[in-house]
């Protein structure tokens, strides 16, 4: 016997043995219309739509390939230039991007895994333990969806002035911070500045209604009996989360990582307003800043080459991440990976 | 290895009780299925025993340590479950070894293990699949497997059999009993299947809204069913019931349609006036002419079964079957004499359904204990 003929022989063996391949998808039959007419006009209106979706990105690699001259020259040059390599040196370099892009990669991870780690965490203990709180926390957890950061912007702010404000506050309203002082004569000053930290950029991104909700829904599809058969095995809580529901939410944690990469790069307000020190700037708002106005080109011609080769750098990282997870983030929204 | 006491033992849900004061003792080695039809609350016993679900009165022990407030890790009991409750994430190896992983012992030792019992119910072959890749009999090997590698004090299964389909059904059946023989470890199995219960017993337990009507050999409950209930779910095709009223100047039961079925006189002299339910199983009957045999009923249809064929009657308006190996044909609305072997008359009382004994064997036997 050949090492080839071994499957079949398994399987004439053991005639119920029905290998499936878990990657192949079922497609009902019938439900797709083909014919070649069809086809045709399905892919024309695609196509369509892709040049429609895609010009405003070429006219950006396009001015990135120009000179200052072309750029700004009447009728619009559609065609690319010879400029490109040095329009993008030229914003790197006066930029300084080369920080600016570790920054906003630190930013970026952070806030994936912190959000990962805390919407996981939460979910857990919203679906697998039976506590009172349980229906209440998630609403409050729910109701931050309509609380996103730009509306509790200047709260925020303050916190992030002095992390440790509310406990102060409290120490002082109850009369405790008055106490220690009359006891021991040491005054009672808490402070954590977050400002222009990376831990300032981070930590007030890191709570995540959507991401909550979508780990919950994945946690809601767990059969009954595979949580049972984990008892059974003499599985902890959070064995059982490290060692089966985090592996089979692999889908759902490329999903999420990759919404909440983008959404984390391109953070232009947050770090606008906390982050006064150079050495922290990201990305976006530096992108901000190469944008022409009356002050940066000082009523010359403004730099528009320099600027689309700086939005080209800068779009890069999150192309890159939704191309390679794009796999797994559809499958993960979709959900059927069982 | 370890003995199962249940005492009193009940279940609710807010103020439904689903389980009503259950005592059952299992044996040490001891295979007992729990058979009943769905929402009896045998599966919600059996999730007692093994510490999904809280006891909300009564005390359950095994090997003698009262269980009632220990974990599911605690218990030392394996399951099966009727889906299975594989990882699927994990390949077949993993998935069988992981309560050893989880107990902390060392990965070749583990594999070493894992590979032994995967041998033993015929897996080897498969160890690098996923869940996902095995058919429905697989799966259930991996199952079982994977309680079999704890060497559990007790194996509970739940229903494991019926989400196969019949003839893989009754292979796993027999694989489950051959591995019971070897390992010998005391086993709670639940099922509605009486096919499973009578062949995989070694002692029935028949329950009925929340309560338990009769424990006994597969034996005993077939033959001496101890209630009305348990009379009509054992057995298949399924027992006839026939009212009537025990008479004691003729020792006999007197039915509806006049028609007499003699009793000895000492259960009816016992029984006097009672008023009874007769049960007679389609195979503890013959057909015969008219007039001739103990009833007589018009015939109504006829099914094949292959090696016998059963006749479907009407009796007074009652449903009555008899299951007959020579095959006279009849037309619809034919009168058709039934004879019943009479050592095999089960008889109920109307009113609470609990057996009444005519065996006079029995019946002396069980006077000194009066």
């Amino acid at each position: 016997m050949t090492q080839a003929d071994l499957p079949l022989a398994s399987a004439v063996r053991d005639p119920e043995a029905r290998i499936t391949n878990p990657l192949r998808r079922r497609r009902a039959p019938g439900m797709v219309e083909n014919t070649p007419v069809l086809n045709i006009l399905t892919h024309l209106i695609l196509l369509t739509g892709m040049i429609i979706l895609l010009f405003p990105m070429y006219l950006v690699f396009n001015a990135a390939t120009l000179s200052l001259q072309e750029v700004n020259a009447q009728p619009a040059r559609l065609l690319p230039g010879d400029q490109f390599w040095n329009n993008i040196k030229e914003a790197w370099v006066t930029r300084d991007f080369g920080q600016k892009f570790l920054n906003s990669l630190i930013v970026a991870v952070g806030v994936v895994t912190g959000k990962i780690f805390i919407a996981c965490i939460t979910a857990f203990g919203l679906v697998f333990f039976d506590h009172r709180l349980r229906m209440p926390i998630f609403w409050a957890v729910f109701i931050t969806l309509m609380l996103p950061l730009e509306v509790r912007i200047v709260p925020t702010y303050a916190v992030a002035a002095n992390a440790l404000q509310p406990f102060q506050t409290i120490l002082d309203w109850t009369g405790i911070s008055w106490f220690i002082q009359t006891v021991s004569g040491i005054e009672v000053a808490l402070e954590w500045n977050m400002l222009n930290s990376y831990t300032g950029l981070i930590v007030p991104l890191v709570a995540t209604a959507t991401g909550t909700f979508l780990y919950r829904q994945f946690f809601l599809t767990i059969p009954d009996e595979l949580v049972e058969a984990a008892k059974m095995d003499c599985a902890g809580p959070l064995r059982f989360l490290a060692e089966i529901l985090v592996p089979l939410s692999r889908t759902n944690i490329a999903a999420l990582a990759t919404i909440m990469f983008v959404f984390s790069w391109n953070q232009y307000l947050w770090p606008l307003l906390i982050i006064t020190d150079p050495n922290y700037g990201v990305v976006a708002v530096e992108l901000g800043k190469l944008v022409p106005d009356t002050n940066t080109t000082g009523g010359a011609i403004p730099n528009w080459h320099i600027a689309m080769a700086g939005t080209l750098i800068v779009t890069v990282p999150p192309v890159i991440v939704v191309i390679f997870m794009q796999r797994w983030f559809v499958r993960g929204l979709i959900n059927t990976d069982k | 290895m370890a003995n199962i006491d249940i005492r009193q033992v009940r279940k609710s849900y807010g103020k439904d009780e689903v389980i009503h004061g259950v005592d059952l003792t299992v044996n040490i080695g001891e295979f007992v299925v729990i058979l009943g039809p769905s929402g009896c609350g045998k599966s919600t016993l059996l999730r007692m025993i093994a510490g999904l679900e809280d006891i909300s009165g009564g005390e359950i022990s095994i090997a003698g340590t009262v269980v009632n407030d220990l974990e599911p890790r605690q218990r030392g009991c394996a399951m099966v479950f009727q889906n299975y409750g594989l990882y699927p994430h994990m390949t077949v190896a993993e998935n069988i070894g992981y309560a050893l992983k989880v107990a902390g012992m060392k990965k070749p030792e583990r594999l070493e293990k894992v590979r032994a019992v995967a041998k033993s119910v015929g897996l080897e072959e498969f160890m690098d699949r996923k869940p996902g890749q095995l058919s429905g009999g697989q799966r259930q090997r991996v199952a079982m497997a994977r309680a079999i590698i704890r060497e559990p004090k007790v194996f509970l299964f739940d229903e494991p059999l019926s989400n196969l389909d019949a003839k893989l059904r009754v292979q796993m059946r027999h694989e489950i009993r051959r591995i019971h023989n070897r390992i010998k470890a005391t086993s709670v199995f639940v099922t509605h299947d009486q096919h499973e219960g009578m062949t995989l017993a070694d002692r029935m337990v028949i329950m009925n809204k929340g309560t338990i009507d009769q424990v006994g050999t597969p034996e005993e409950v077939y033959n001496r069913p101890a209630t009305v209930y348990v009379a009509g779910f054992i057995g298949s095709p399924a027992m006839n019931f026939l009212s009537g009223q025990i008479s004691a100047e003729q020792s006999v039961i007197l039915l509806a349609d006049d028609s007499r079925i003699e009793i000895a006189s000492d259960a009816a002299r016992r029984h006097a006036g009672a008023l009874v339910q007769l049960g007679l199983r389609p195979e503890d009957m013959t057909l015969c002419a008219p007039g001739a045999g103990h009833l007589t009923g018009s015939f109504d249809f006829y099914e094949e079964l292959g090696s016998s064929g059963l006749y479907h009657l009407m009796i007074e308006d009652v449903p009555f079957t008899v299951l007959s190996s020579i095959k006279p044909r009849f037309q619809h609305g034919d009168q058709v004499g039934v004879l019943a072997d009479l050592s095999k008359l089960h008889v109920f009382g109307a009113k609470d359904g609990v057996r009444i004994d005519m065996d006079e064997q029995v019946i002396r036997q069980m006077e000194p204990a009066e």
